[in-house]
């Protein structure tokens, strides 16, 4: 087991490397001077040649790209030019409330889309698969910003139910929880659908198998051959469609934070890129590449977990 | 031997009888008869092997005394399947799931996919123990590494941590016996138990077989198409043809003097090692397929003695000498005139 997590961690270089890479070229690439941002509209030339020199802008970009490794490997991700604050100390404030996003939005979707799932594949062609699949295309199929605007619009407005912005606190009190409501349901209704469907197909698959069938003449109950031995067999798939939809996972909640005001990652994220905040932006971005390697990361060996044929082969 | 142990006054009684067993399959608004009428008696103790080809109904007969048949789209039409006198078919799904794994245990066919690939061939043993016996987990786990070094696995307890893809076909199969046999069942059902192995597992899983009938008791019901299996282990055979019984008699009796037409047919189409033929005997004709409606014998549109009575009524089957039944009108034959 040791063994996989050091390979996929090894793996995991030249993919940050990749990160690291794009980030830099977001302040090649994309127009806007970082000078002239960080000098503001008054400044005089000679002010943005100054602050150009001072942050190195004037040199080659190979050079400036070392530098940025350099100061990366530090751990100096520079400061915002908007706020003047480390960008260390911007993402560090921003990332507990993303992390207490997902945790909320995963602890209720996942196993419920597990749970709709297998109860759609034990109840196949009934009216209630029927429902559980119409229910998860249209999870699937509505944009997560008309999830959002929806709820806010009746749970949070008509119906004045729950708050629908900013965050409330921790997420072990009372009013963080009802802040964080809304956001973890939006984004948990387009992760449900993937998940239930996965599931459902799964676990109608693997209740064909033969093994299921011994499991049958063993004298076990159908509700344990179903979980034991059908259900558990189907995760395998399941984990793996998890890993792959953090990436949409992460992508809704730029979209959710920003909708909701909520000071995670996802936003930080949106205002550095809107106003040209690079160093803010870059770090975000590193912050978000992290998030998904580290997703995947858990996923192949929960994935190990799951199935031994992994961790011997 | 448990046969010993069993008073004299139910010895006579046997331990498995399946009367007139009916099964359809509902598939897409027809009706197709797997099983039409199959009768079989098993003996405490004995082997009986159910023989005949692909799709004769043999596999669906093993799974219906399981009840595992999936239905839909399977469906029991008729009959009763007896297990010391309790009728399996009507008895309710929880006294069936005890008998299941504990009375009755089952040997599947393909050591490659039987077995639950996620849970150690130990933890799979475990379950069916501590399901049925309640033993706790530790008291199973010994006693799955006890069944383990039964059925001759090499170190056993380390065997019983390893996940079936860690093992030969042969050992799995070995697993699979061993779990089917957990709870000292009195009748072991083994469907083709050795088709999917390589002839020196298949002879050394049969000798196992064998044993341990002998050790334990059991009854074994032997499905296969093999006839040197059935000649090597059984103490009677069951002959099946389109989905019903066309012959059961003691196996020396049946290689001795087969009386079915079918089974003759049978009989001389296996290639013997001391002569040589250009070309394997065959039966002419093909089997009917089971949505066709056939007043008759089953056999009669390929059978060379077929006449009128043998297409317009259903043979029953008929004792025509000790232990010795067969479904023919024209029974007994002289095997000269096939």
């Amino acid at each position: 087991m040791m063994t996989l997590v050091l390979n996929r961690l090894i793996i995991s270089v030249p993919v940050l490397f990749g990160v690291l890479l794009l980030g830099f070229g977001l302040l090649i690439l994309v127009p806007g001077d970082p000078a002239i941002v960080m000098a503001g509209p008054m400044a005089t030339p000679e002010v943005v040649a100054a602050i150009r020199t001072e942050m190195g802008l004037d040199e080659p970009v190979l050079t400036q790209f070392f530098r940025y490794l350099g100061r990366m490997a530090e751990g100096d991700l520079g400061r915002s030019l908007i706020s003047n604050k480390t960008v260390i100390s911007e993402l560090g404030a921003a990332i507990g409330p993303t992390t207490e996003l997902m945790v909320a939005c995963l602890i209720w979707s996942i196993p419920l889309g597990i749970a709709l799932g297998t109860l759609a594949a034990v109840w196949r062609g009934s009216i209630t698969d029927r429902a559980i699949m119409a229910f998860s295309v249209a999870g699937v199929s509505l944009p997560i910003f008309f999830i959002c605007l929806m709820l806010i619009h009746f749970v949070g407005v008509q119906w004045r139910l729950l708050p629908f912005i900013g965050r409330g606190g921790p997420l072990w009190t009372i009013d963080g929880l009802r802040h964080i409501a809304l956001p973890a349901l939006s984004l948990g209704l387009i992760f449900i659908g993937p998940v239930a469907r996965m599931t459902r197909s799964s676990v109608l698959e693997v209740l064909r198998l033969d093994h299921v069938r011994t499991a049958r003449a063993k004298g076990l109950s159908e509700t344990r051959v179903i979980l034991r031995h059908g259900l558990r067999n189907a995760l395998i798939p399941v984990v793996t469609l998890v890993g792959l939809q953090a990436g949409y996972l992460l992508g809704g909640a730029v979209v959710t934070e920003s909708i909701f005001s909520y000071p995670g990652i996802g936003r930080l994220a949106v205002g550095a890129i809107l106003s040209s905040d690079f160093p803010l932006a870059q770090g975000a971005i590193l912050i978000l590449a992290l998030a998904f390697i580290l997703i995947n990361l858990i996923v192949d060996v929960l994935y190990a977990l799951l199935d031994p044929r992994v961790q011997t082969s | 031997m448990k046969m010993e142990e069993v008073d004299i006054g139910t010895t006579t009684e046997p331990l498995l009888k399946v009367e007139d067993l009916a099964v359809e399959f509902h598939v897409s608004g027809t009706v197709q008869r797997a099983l039409q009428g199959v009768s079989l008696t098993l003996q405490r103790g004995r082997t009986l092997g159910l023989v005949g080809e692909s799709g004769c109904g043999k596999s669906v007969t093993s799974l219906s005394i399981m009840r595992l048949l999936p239905q839909p789209p399977g469906h029991y039409a008729g009959g009763r399947i007896v297990l010391e006198g309790r009728d399996l078919l009507s008895m309710p799904e929880r006294d069936m799931r005890v008998l299941r794994g504990g009375r009755i245990g089952m040997i599947f066919q393909e050591p490659m996919t039987s077995l639950n690939p996620v849970y150690t061939c130990g933890e799979q043993i475990v379950e069916s123990l501590t399901v049925h016996s309640g033993l706790s987990s530790k008291a199973a786990m010994d006693r799955a590494v006890e069944l383990l070094d039964l059925v001759g696995l090499p170190s056993p307890k380390e065997r019983a941590h390893d996940y079936p893809h860690q093992l030969s076909g042969g050992q799995r199969q070995r697993v699979m016996i061993a779990l089917a046999l957990a709870n000292d069942p009195d009748l072991l059902i083994a469907d083709e138990p050795t088709t999917a192995l390589d002839v020196t597992i298949q002879a050394q899983i049969l000798d196992l077989m064998t044993d341990l009938r002998e050790r334990t008791g059991a009854a074994v019901l032997l499905v296969t198409h093999d006839l040197g299996v059935v000649a090597q282990t059984c103490d009677d055979v069951v002959v099946m043809y389109a989905g019903g019984v066309v012959e059961q008699a003691p196996t020396k009796a049946l290689f001795a003097d087969p009386q079915h037409p079918y089974t003759i047919g049978l009989m001389a189409a296996v290639p013997r090692i001391d002569t040589t033929v250009d070309r394997l005997s065959t039966i002419a004709g093909s089997v009917p397929p089971p949505w066709v409606k056939i007043d008759g014998c089953r056999f009669a549109s390929r059978c060379p003695l077929a006449d009128d009575r043998c297409r317009s009524a259903v043979p029953p089957l008929r004792e025509i000498g000790p232990d010795h039944a067969v479904a023919c009108w024209r029974a007994p034959i002289e095997e000269t005139t096939v």
